[in-house]
């Protein structure tokens, strides 16, 4: 199967050519492939850390089976292609949930643990590589490697959060966690500032598992930016949840919808809706999942998504503010705009994003080079404040802001696979990167 | 139900597998490929199913068909359902400049499969009761310049299915003929997908719809049904001149 066509990533900036290999024995030897291969989940992720231009991808979705469930223990194992929405609806009903899940349920285990995920739980228990105790990586050499904390250490450390480039992941185990039903207690409180924003934050981390918050840049009142913490638990009364079908975006428009206007009455309404206390786990966490295709609201440029994370102190701090000024003066807000304080677990991954700090994440519509170099300038903010931009997001990063963000980088690439390779990671690594689209 | 599955580790098979298996039906899976039939059994069984046994299995060995049936019903006791799924997409422009390939598509997608269902319909005869279901295609409805050789052994089938649905039709012996367009599975991996593709689940749950209501021809999705009567419908002189 070698035949060009176009998988793309969720932010829509690019279009590669990339031929795409069926896999769907766990058993079986990779495919043979001219130039290098990547593994290809959903395509979730925004940038081109999924995409292999002029290269190969290895269609991963297909080994989608449950291999063995634990209800003592609560560790499942599964092939690397599964969803983390298949493991919500086979868990859920037996009591069990994700230990960790990020903002979209549309995402693959084997692209969850290359990205090593985080979620709003952060702070409390750590990003998905905390519960994938073992899974094996398939090498390019034939050779089955079964990785943990014990066995094959290296391999373990480069491969969550590797971006695919150490080898396929066929299977993995995860340590699902306990919980009652499928409903979420949640509170929400609004702050005006984000000196009011860090305070908060912390007291309600004490108390709940979850903790995010949802921020209005588009006041034009940074560093003093409005927003809404939310706080959640498992509940812990059980009950069952209706299915419904998401609304799909159905087509991409020839200019984006989000402009100035949109989003200063988008936010203003939202900051005042009123919140209900006690909501399906579905729209708690996955609260975009109602919307297929949401991407595509950004028009047939797309967009980008900018996350970072600044440390913890003055400092970080300093940063958070420098950030939120720089994007409020340029006028390129955002839809969405997410804050959350990480936990101090040290990440599993050499080049996991997760460290201790606040984490920062905005859409961008793609407007070219203005927002390039508002990103870059970002990007400069959070070298200066030892912080760190995730590649999951990332579509136009440098190889030096890179290699600062991630200081293990050197002893990460004695783990990468000959035979494997990323348009993301020949980008940072000093080759050329893929042309953004212009519509 | 008690069902029998041939060709179970095909996307679209396994795909309907997993909805009987979440409705804790008993499945026996047949293929070629054994480790792979064991994952899948593995994941059924974790899935819901109350009993999934599989053996390996040739549908081009007609002598060992019967044998298959035998197991198959000693394992599940008795077979209610009988869902063939196997089959190969051949390479058009391979089959038109090698007439040998083309024959062994059309003796795998279409000779062998007429072998299997008769035999099923012999058992169920004996039996009184059961339900024959086979994914064929929309491909088998028109004969088209890109993918004839498959659609006419397809076609070979639907032809044989619609008559045995005939013949059966007093006993309570229901044939469902299954035709899917365009699925996104590892067999069209490499094909640029459109707006009129579908997932292996949505067609699964298509046919799983139409083996519980005994339907006797199933578009999968629907909207193929509309299509391919249109197509059905064109002037062959104006149908010539078509690129399809």
């Amino acid at each position: 199967m070698t035949e060009q066509l176009t998988f793309g990533s969720w932010g829509g900036v690019f279009a590669p050519r990339q031929s795409v290999y069926a896999m769907r024995d766990r058993t079986a030897t990779l495919p043979r492939t001219d130039g290098s291969v990547l593994p290809y989940g959903l395509g979730r992720s925004y940038g081109d850390s999924c995409l292999n231009d002029g290269n190969a991808l290895i269609r991963a979705r297909d080994l989608d089976r449950f291999m063995a469930f634990d209800p003592a223990t609560g560790v499942l194992r599964c092939e690397a292609g599964v969803l983390l929405q298949e493991i919500v609806e086979f868990a859920l009903p037996r009591g069990w949930f994700l230990p960790v899940t990020p903002g979209t349920k549309y995402v693959t285990v084997g692209g969850a643990i290359a990205n090593d995920v985080h979620g709003k739980n952060h702070h409390r228990d750590g990003s998905i590589g905390h519960h994938v105790p073992r899974f094996e990586v398939l090498r390019s050499d034939g050779s089955r490697r079964e990785c943990s904390a014990d066995d094959e250490p290296g391999l373990y450390r480069a491969t969550v959060g590797g971006l695919g480039l150490t080898g396929l992941i066929t299977w993995a185990e995860i340590r699902l966690q306990k919980v009652a039903g499928p409903w979420i207690t949640q509170r929400a409180v609004r702050f005006a500032s984000l000196d009011e924003f860090f305070s908060l934050s912390e007291a309600l981390e004490r108390q709940h598992q979850y903790v995010v918050a949802w921020l209005d840049c588009s006041a034009r009142r940074a560093p003093d930016a409005r927003g809404i913490l939310y706080a959640g638990d498992h509940a812990e009364s059980p009950g069952a949840l209706a299915a419904k079908q998401p609304f799909s975006f159905p087509f991409a428009p020839p200019f984006s919808l989000v402009s100035a206007l949109t989003l200063r009455a988008f936010n203003a309404l939202y900051y005042r809706l009123p919140r209900p206390s006690r909501v399906p786990c579905d729209s708690f966490f996955y609260p975009l999942d109602g919307i297929r295709n949401w991407n595509r609201m950004y028009g047939r440029r797309g967009f980008f998504q900018y996350q970072c994370v600044v440390p913890e102190g003055a400092a970080g701090r300093g940063a958070l503010g420098a950030i939120l000024s720089r994007i409020g003066a340029s006028g390129q807000g955002s839809f969405l705009a997410v804050l959350k304080r990480f936990g101090a677990a040290p990440a599993v991954g050499m080049l996991s994003f997760p460290r201790p700090g606040t984490t920062l994440a905005l859409d961008f519509p793609n407007r070219g080079g203005s927002t390039l170099e508002l990103l870059a300038s970002l990007d400069g903010v959070a070298v200066c404040a030892g912080g760190r931009v995730y590649p999951a997001k990332d579509a136009r990063m440098s190889p030096q802001s890179f290699r600062a963000f991630y200081p293990e980088w050197e002893a990460f690439c004695a783990f990468v696979d000959p035979k494997f390779s990323s348009s993301f990671w020949r980008r940072v690594t000093g080759g050329a990167a893929m042309p953004l689209r212009h519509a | 139900m008690k069902v029998l599955i041939v060709g179970a580790t095909s996307a679209i098979a396994e795909a309907t597998a997993r909805v009987w298996a979440a409705r804790g039906d008993s499945l026996y899976l047949a293929a070629r490929r054994e480790a792979l039939l064991q994952a899948c059994a593995q994941d059924l069984r974790l899935r819901g199913a109350s009993a999934v046994g599989f053996e390996r299995f040739d549908v081009l060995e007609h002598a060992a068909h019967d044998a298959m049936l035998r197991r198959a019903a000693d394992f599940l006791g008795g077979i209610d359902c009988a869902l063939l799924a196997h089959g190969t997409l051949a390479d058009q422009a391979g089959c038109a400049s090698d007439p040998e390939l083309a024959v062994r598509e059309i003796e795998l997608n279409g000779l062998s499969t007429a072998a299997l269902v008769l035999r099923i319909a012999q058992r169920f005869k004996a039996q009184g009761k059961g339900s024959i279901a086979v994914i064929t295609s929309v491909a088998g409805v028109r004969g088209r310049a890109s993918n004839y050789v498959y659609g006419s052994a397809k076609a070979l089938v639907s032809t044989l299915l619609s008559g045995l649905r005939q013949e059966l039709h007093a006993s309570g012996i229901t044939v469902v003929d299954i035709r899917p367009g365009f699925v996104d599975t590892p067999m069209t991996a490499s094909f640029a997908k459109g707006p009129l593709w579908a997932s292996p689940a949505r067609i699964a749950r298509d046919i799983a719809a139409g083996i519980d209501r005994g339907s006797a021809v199933v578009y999968a999705p629907w909207f193929w049904k509309w299509i391919m009567l249109a197509i059905r419908h064109i002037p062959e002189f104006v149908f010539v001149r078509m690129k399809l």
